[in-house]
């Protein structure tokens, strides 16, 4: 009696065991190789997951845990939440097979036929092959699997019906395997894939219509997202970055710091999650794609030049003041500041940006710019919110704009009074 | 009963300067480090903003950045028969607290010192005989020499990038630097700062009596710099707002401009902030530590067990912790026996106002840094004979002024009602014209039996723990010494045409509620012997080999200039000595 009963208690173990087993993704059938066991193809997705830098919106915020989600994604039409993509079978893609997690990625399809939301940005991930996302795959495998159940979709009524999104996809959305052109180098190939592909720079980079699809016409001139403007990074010569080199470019990505700038907010994080992680010679592929892109309207910018403002004129008089007050102990009373550290207000692309939207942003709230190994410092700016006022803080942004060679709109006092405002209901955190 | 955490290769009380340095160093080595931090976390840019904190009702007059002595304070008193009372509002020093400690508010005067220092009774016996020494004095050797020192000197100066004319380069002097200082094997990492106009002129009128001035080396920067970690410093724009002052300019060299960027993104690194430690735990024969206990804001009590302790806080706590644990054997001045609370010294500081033609002189004294300044080594450790004056030590002087300040910076001459009209119309009147270096003469201060650290017999802290009591008093050497220097300081002040000068002498007794400096030093002193030593050569504990102990609190003696330079200089080499040697072997660096 006593004998049957623990041999049934060791069978059932056994059963709990199998079903365990049973259940673990690396043994559901879902990977062609055991997990863990291809080692070039993890690696090869690991770099890619960089690439792609899907940390940026799939870690999870609070708790730090790598694609355990939960980072709220504010688009024009409401809220969304990074789903978790982690091996978890009940919360995350644990249970997915390899061909659901390519639908997802590169076509927007989820499993059951339902369409993501663009904020994933599979329209750009559409420019990666399947092995691409294989490996991706791969790696993400391999990462610790985490239990936190997201709601994805937190939009409101009509946005939140995913159906629409048939109608977005077929208007907007148009994959088509990547084609490398032939007259161009290997080097400049590989940087357009990365920047128009897993690179995503576009999301942020590229003006936006009505529906917030890609303005292919303007790619890359400079849009505003999550509160700051993601510059012109074109190489236009007045609002972009003709007077960048090679080399600096490839800093900015890998250091977060160069001569002239510093990588902060939504570019800072893409700078520790991604950038910083990559191959020098696919930062030089970046540079060398981004200083010769091939978008037609690009290099002209189709923009007709400025004149700056008059050094007479009321506000740059007052600019010029409120500058030598307090700016110029850290920029320099040239503008010029201290390479890696102060940037170079004569040359930063923000200065002269046609949206000031960065500008007031860290005027008002001030900023930290990205740490990374080869750049540790991490210099901030301070918020002047509680010190300018509204009028001063337009007048010393528009007397940056206006001066060492730049031709910027003038900002206006109600640009100030706007951002303040949007500021005010944010996180005063930055300061 | 403590809550236990889990156990780390090396547990940091105090993460200043040297808890600093130690943990970038041990943790480079492959160790698990744990700091742990009495104070708030500091950081530049937050705390500092350039354009929200140069306050100074906030930060000199209120003590902003300094422990609250309603936390814990000391007692005092000048003579073994008096009754110390507990200090309740800082006066001749001001103990650090948080991320950063002294490395926050400090000036960035960053000295080293002379090598005679280091063998201080040594080289003063030979020169002029053991009798010249008065009896109850009872300086030492520090069982390390300058030439030990200066490759660690040579690191800290040059994580910092101090900014400095070198004097003397490999044995060779060099034109327009300190033709006293040993020997260094590299120049200065940057030129020395500019100099504002009275500072210049100190200098010409010095030059003209026929001494070699020098600028002062300073930790804030004459232009920017990458130190060897790759943090970066911009250059200082003289604000005078340094001392008492945190700086977010990032031109003043403090951990968190130089050590704090590169120590929070290792992974072996942690630390916590607002936690007092309470006492080093010891194995029952008290010969091995196995940690630290703390409590946390939250009035809870932890225990941190760790295979090394190193103890980097204040030199009063590092004492207090000491005393505290049962570590070493407490000093007895009576009987002149034991170590802990021995031979702990201050500085002896005194100034010279002087007053100009407002008509030809316009200083602008807020064109300034904390370690601005031209100055003099003639009149330091012994770089003069001492035979015809009756004392030994000395010290350096200069026009050191840092700042033009609205609260403090109101000399008048002598004779001006101390309030009303006219002490208001005098201010206006000199603001200008008058000069107030400071620590204008900045001289040493030696040890004597009868001044030491020990426990008070009836204060206690709010853990019930006995306060450390501070007995001090000047001796006549130090008395004698100051007279000296200030007497040939105020010279110079003349020589530059100055129509009225005030010397403004250090006198005894030693008074606590006037500022000198923020440099206490001993109490835990390094040394060649067990029974006049707390430390060895290494700052490694005697009686607990497991233990190193940082700080100015291991200097015999102090020397005539600010400390900074030495305890960092100390701190590398000590984590050079557990890098290299005590890492391979646990034990004591040095069999007595």
């Amino acid at each position: 009696m006593h004998a049957s009963r623990s041999a049934v208690r060791a069978r059932l173990a056994v059963c709990a065991v199998l079903v365990l087993l049973a259940s673990l993704p690396s043994l559901a059938g879902a990977q062609a190789v055991p997990q863990g066991q291809n080692f070039a193809l993890i690696e090869r997705g690991r770099y890619l997951t960089a690439l792609a830098d899907c940390a940026a919106c799939h870690d999870d915020p609070v708790s730090r845990r790598p694609f355990a989600g939960g980072r709220p994604i504010q688009t024009p039409f409401g809220k969304l939440v990074a789903p978790n993509i982690t091996p978890d079978t009940s919360s995350g893609i644990g249970s997915w097979s390899d061909a659901q997690f390519d639908a997802a990625v590169r076509f927007g399809r989820l499993p059951g036929g339902a369409r993501l939301y663009p904020a994933m940005p599979y329209l750009y991930y559409s420019r990666m092959s399947r092995s691409d996302t294989q490996a991706i795959r791969a790696y993400l495998a391999t990462v610790a699997p985490v239990n936190h159940a997201i709601v994805s979709n937190q939009l409101p009524f009509p946005f939140k019906i995913r159906a629409l999104m048939h109608v977005w996809d077929a208007l907007f959305f148009h994959p088509a395997p990547w084609q490398n052109r032939a007259d161009r180098s290997a080097a400049w190939n590989r940087g357009a894939w990365i920047v128009e592909g897993p690179g995503h720079c576009e999301a942020c980079h590229t003006p936006k219509g009505w529906l917030a699809e890609d303005q292919h016409a303007r790619a890359l001139q400079g849009y505003v997202t999550q509160g700051w403007f993601a510059p012109d990074i074109t190489p236009n010569e007045q609002r972009g970055l003709g007077s960048w080199s090679v080399e600096d470019i490839e800093q900015f990505l890998q250091r977060g710091h160069n001569r002239l700038a510093a990588a902060a907010g939504p570019m800072g994080e893409e700078v520790a999650d991604s950038s910083s992680q990559m191959r020098s010679d696919d930062l030089l592929a970046i540079a060398m794609y981004l200083k010769a892109p091939i978008a037609a309207g690009n290099a002209g910018a189709g923009q007709a030049s400025r004149s700056p403002l008059p050094a007479d004129d009321a506000r740059m008089r007052a600019g010029a003041a409120i500058y030598h007050d307090v700016c110029s102990a850290c920029h320099g009373l040239d503008g010029r500041g201290t390479p890696y550290l102060f940037p170079d207000l004569t040359i930063d692309a923000a200065v002269s940006a046609r949206d000031p939207t960065s500008l007031l942003r860290v005027a008002l709230i001030g900023t930290r710019s990205v740490a990374t190994d080869p750049e540790p410092t991490a210099p901030a700016m301070p918020g002047f919110r509680w010190q300018l006022s509204d009028g001063q803080i337009a007048a010393v942004l528009t007397y940056i704009r206006n001066t060492w060679g730049h031709a910027a709109e003038p900002v206006s006092i109600d640009q100030v009074t706007v951002m303040r405002a949007q500021l005010q209901r944010v996180s005063t955190s930055a300061e | 009963m403590a809550n236990t955490l889990p156990a780390r290769d090396v547990v940091i009380v105090g993460l200043g300067w040297t808890g600093s340095i130690l943990a970038n160093e041990l943790t480079d080595a492959g160790l698990s480090v744990m700091a742990i931090e009495r104070g708030p976390w500091r950081d530049a840019p937050t705390d500092f903003p350039p354009n929200a904190a140069q306050d100074e009702l906030r930060y000199r007059v209120r003590h902003e950045l300094f422990l609250q002595p309603a936390q814990t304070t000391f007692t005092f008193r000048n003579k073994m028969s008096q009754t110390a009372l507990p200090i309740r509002s800082w006066g001749a020093f001001m103990p650090p607290n948080g991320v950063g400690g002294g490395g926050v508010h400090w000036n960035a005067e960053t000295w080293r010192f002379l090598p005679s220092d280091f063998v201080a009774r040594t080289h003063l016996t030979q020169r002029y005989g053991a009798r010249f020494l008065p009896a109850d004095m009872t300086i030492q050797d520090w069982g390390v020499t300058y030439e030990e020192l200066e490759p660690y000197y040579d690191r800290f100066e040059y994580l910092c990038g101090t900014s400095g004319t070198a004097g003397n380069l490999r044995g060779q002097i060099q034109p327009g630097g300190n033709p006293f200082e040993g020997p260094r094997s590299r120049p200065y990492p940057t030129p020395a700062q500019e100099q504002p106009f009275s500072h210049t002129l100190f200098a010409e009128a010095a030059r003209k009596l026929g001494y070699r001035p020098f600028p002062q080396p300073s930790g804030n920067l004459s232009q920017a710099y990458t130190n060897p970690l790759g943090v970066r410093m911009g250059p200082c724009t003289y604000c005078g707002f340094c001392e008492w002052f945190g700086c977010a300019n990032y031109s003043k060299a403090s951990p968190q401009t130089t050590l704090l960027p590169v120590l929070v993104r290792k992974a072996n690194f942690s630390a916590r902030t607002e936690c007092e430690v309470t006492r080093i735990n010891t194995d029952a024969a008290g010969q091995h530590a196995t940690g630290v206990t703390f409590v946390d804001s939250a009035g809870v009590e932890w225990e941190q067990p760790a295979q090394l302790v190193i103890l980097a806080a204040y030199t009063i706590f590092n004492v207090q912790l000491l005393m505290l644990s049962g570590i070493g054997r407490r000093y007895d001045p009576v009987s002149n026996t034991g170590v802990i609370g021995r031979n702990f010294t201050h500085q002896t500081i005194s100034d010279v106002l002087s007053f100009f033609d407002p008509a030809k002189f316009i200083f602008n004294p807020f064109i300034a840094s904390g370690a601005i300044g031209m100055c003099i080594d003639e009149f330091n450790g012994d770089n003069f004979d001492h035979g015809p004056h009756g004392f030994v030590g000395g010290g350096y002087m200069g026009q050191v002024q840092t700042n033009g300040r609205p609260i403090e910076s109101t000399p008048v001459p002598p004779g001006t009602p101390s309030w009303g009209a006219q002490w208001k119309q005098a201010v206006r009147d000199n603001y200008q014209s008058a000069l107030q270096p400071g620590t204008g003469v900045h001289g040493s201060m030696y040890s004597y039996r009868d001044v030491y650290l020990d426990l008070d017999p009836t204060y206690r802290d709010r853990f019930a723990r006995p306060l450390v009591r501070i007995t001090m008093d000047f001796h006549d050497n130090e008395i004698k010494q100051n007279r000296f220097l200030t007497d040939k300081f105020a010279e110079i002040f003349m020589a530059m045409g100055a129509r009225q000068v005030e010397k403004q002498y250090r006198k005894a007794p030693y008074s606590i509620t006037d500022y000198q400096t923020t440099h206490l030093c001993g109490g835990a002193i390094m040394g060649a012997d067990p029974h006049t030593s707390a430390l060895n050569r290494y700052l490694q504990s005697w009686d607990v080999p497991n233990l190193f102990v940082m700080g100015a609190s291991a200097f015999p003696q102090n020397a005539g200039y600010n400390p900074t330079g030495t305890l960092a200089a100390l701190a590398y080499w000590s984590a050079d000595a557990i890098r290299t040697r005590y890492m391979k072997n646990p034990g004591p660096l040095v069999h007595a």
